[in-house]
């Protein structure tokens, strides 16, 4: 049974808060929707409360990130890189090491609706200098993604979900910053997926083998650096490629695999996304079946793109 | 209705004058030379890099030839040093202030002032901590400098560290709502290790800052923000000295200063004037400009 990366992430912190004394925590009123609440309760002295005000919250933990610490300021994806001036200048422009996390990524968000789900943080984060794009895909590589984020001397942006997610990965399972990982071998088609929707592109792919369709799934959870050479390589073996992101078609995963083959190794590309429209309210599961997100819509569009 | 306003000056005399010691005669002559030192160099680099802010630049000079010399005590030495005190500019446009005083102390050659906003340049238009370390924070998108230095004297509480935090803000950038955020966040953390400048020189771009969007009355909402407030004449170098001798470090509160400044002081033509808020001078102007400075 999965859970949340943002829990996995709230676990992590604690972890690593007892080993390392320069790790501090700012919220902004979601403590406890964000998991920085542990921390909190374990380090009182290493967590601030900014309340409701995300762009003095990114500012001072530039400070804090600029006096030797490193600070983790979380909030919803949507609020904290929507403070995308400030993360410009005071965390990017500066070389600032100050870690952002924005949770409650995408329609999987569910009920709360579109004022809260972040569907455009991947591509503003993204276009920063030196800002390194993270959103790990289960348990096991959200807890090493926060600890690789805490050794990286520089700004790292970390999205995680506020639904469960399944477990893809092995329990030994090593993350390496900036590698696609290859979850299931094929030779028809690869699909480079990222973040909730690597599970059901893996589901999907698995109950197309019955179909004759023998897919290829990758898991991209660093999306800023890219993983290059894996792009590249994919597009040599394979004639089809599609990406899989909960977020704006604009920006994220498909236009960073389309950025790099587009120049590189031109191939038909079928990216999956949120089509340039605003999300809306519904419960996680009804929201990913009417966007095509659950295995079902997964599968059609892959059988689609084979037609073509 | 009796007037009691003469006790107010009785009181006035006898404080400036017994209460606090006032400032040695041959420190304040230094910094007055420095500040025009100051001036005349913010003239040439300007008119060399055919744009900038004079406006802004000119305005803050007695405050940051006071704060580096008197506090800060910048050389190119302790620059780096951990316990260092720490200055943010966060009114970013009036950087080549700040540049033409680390010319005055060693830390720049008066030559590498004239390549400030030149391609390759680590003297950038506004302040950028990775091209020329020698600046705490990268800053010029107004209205963030406080909330770094904010994050910067919790830094220091966190290290039980006894260095101070400055930070020079405009009066326009008040006008920004994370200033107001970042005005509620000093208090409560108590940054009596905090002191922040406003550099109250009353005009911005467009015009003056009361028909922009008026900020005032600053006094009453930064004391209602409850800051440990100060108000003075910000060219007054014993007005800025004895601030100092009034404040006190370990009683939980961020200070502020108001400091009443004269955009483009120094020269005559340039003194509230809002056409030199970010016109660079001509030949002509600059060597009008030079000319009075010189015989100041």
């Amino acid at each position: 049974m999965g859970k949340p990366t943002r829990a996995s992430f709230g676990e992590a912190l604690v972890e690593l808060g007892e080993k390392n004394k320069k790790i501090v925590a700012l919220d902004a009123d979601l403590s406890r929707s964000v998991k920085t609440a542990a921390f909190a309760e374990k380090f009182p002295e290493r967590f601030f409360e900014i309340g409701i005000a995300e762009s003095n919250m990114v500012g001072v933990a530039a400070g804090l990130a600029l006096s030797g610490f490193i600070p983790f300021c979380a909030s919803f994806a949507a609020f904290v890189a929507g403070r995308f001036e400030t993360i410009r200048m005071s965390v990017a422009y500066c070389q600032a090491n100050v870690k952002i996390v924005g949770t409650h990524c995408g329609l999987g968000i569910g009920e709360d609706g579109n004022s809260q789900m972040g569907l455009e943080d991947l591509s503003i984060m993204r276009s920063l200098p030196g800002m390194v794009v993270i959103q790990p895909v289960d348990h096991v590589e959200t807890k090493q993604a926060v600890a690789f984020a805490v050794q990286h001397q520089g700004p790292v942006y970390l999205r995680l979900t506020r639904q469960d997610v399944e477990d893809v990965n092995p329990r030994d399972y090593s993350f390496q910053f900036g590698k696609g990982v290859v979850l299931k071998k094929g030779k028809d088609i690869v699909l480079f997926a990222t973040g909730a929707l690597v599970y059901h592109t893996l589901e999907a792919a698995l109950s197309l083998e019955k179909e004759g369709i023998n897919a290829e799934v990758i898991n991209i959870h660093t999306l800023k650096p890219i993983d290059n050479d894996l792009v590249i390589q994919k597009a040599k073996e394979f004639k089809r490629i599609m990406t899989l992101e909960d977020h704006n078609i604009i920006g994220g995963l498909g236009s960073a695999v389309a950025e790099v083959l587009s120049e590189n190794e031109p191939v038909k590309i079928k990216r999956i996304g949120v089509m340039d429209v605003f999300g809306e309210s519904g419960s996680p599961d009804e929201l990913y079946q009417k966007y095509g997100f659950d295995k079902e819509g997964i599968m059609k569009s892959i059988k689609a793109f084979m037609k073509s | 209705m009796l007037d009691f306003s003469f006790l107010k000056l009785i009181l006035f005399t006898y404080t400036f004058n017994f209460g606090v010691p006032l400032m040695d005669k041959t420190i304040k002559e230094s910094i007055k030379e420095l500040a025009k030192k100051m001036r005349i160099k913010i003239i040439k680099m300007l008119y060399t890099a055919g744009s900038g802010h004079p406006g802004g630049s000119l305005s803050c000079v007695e405050i940051l030839a006071y704060l580096f010399s008197q506090k800060i005590k910048r050389t190119r030495e302790n620059a780096f040093d951990e316990d260092r005190h720490r200055f943010v500019l966060s009114k970013g446009h009036g950087v080549p202030a700040v540049y033409a005083l680390f010319s005055e102390i060693g830390i720049l050659k008066e030559e590498e002032l004239y390549q400030l906003r030149k391609v390759g340049s680590p003297l950038q238009g506004h302040p950028d901590r990775v091209k020329f370390p020698y600046i705490e924070v990268s800053t010029g998108s107004l209205g963030q400098g406080l909330s770094v230095a904010i994050g910067m004297a919790m830094g220091a509480k966190l290290k039980n560290a006894d260095y101070t935090i400055y930070c020079l803000c405009s009066d326009g950038e008040l006008q920004q709502g994370q200033m107001w955020e970042a005005l509620m966040a000093g208090p409560k953390f108590n940054l009596d290790n905090l002191i922040v400048f406003l550099d109250y020189n009353k005009i911005q771009l467009d015009g003056w800052v009361d028909r922009i969007m008026p900020v005032e009355p600053v006094k009453d909402k930064i004391a209602s923000f409850n800051w440990e407030l100060y108000e003075i004449d910000g060219h007054d170098l014993e007005q800025i000295d004895k601030v100092f001798s009034k404040m006190k470090r370990n009683n939980g509160k961020p200070k502020f200063i108001i400091c009443h400044t004269i955009k483009g002081k120094g020269i005559s033509f340039m003194e509230n004037d809002v056409e030199w808020h970010g016109v660079a001078p001509k030949k002509e102007d600059a060597q009008k400009a030079l000319e009075e400075l010189e015989e100041s």
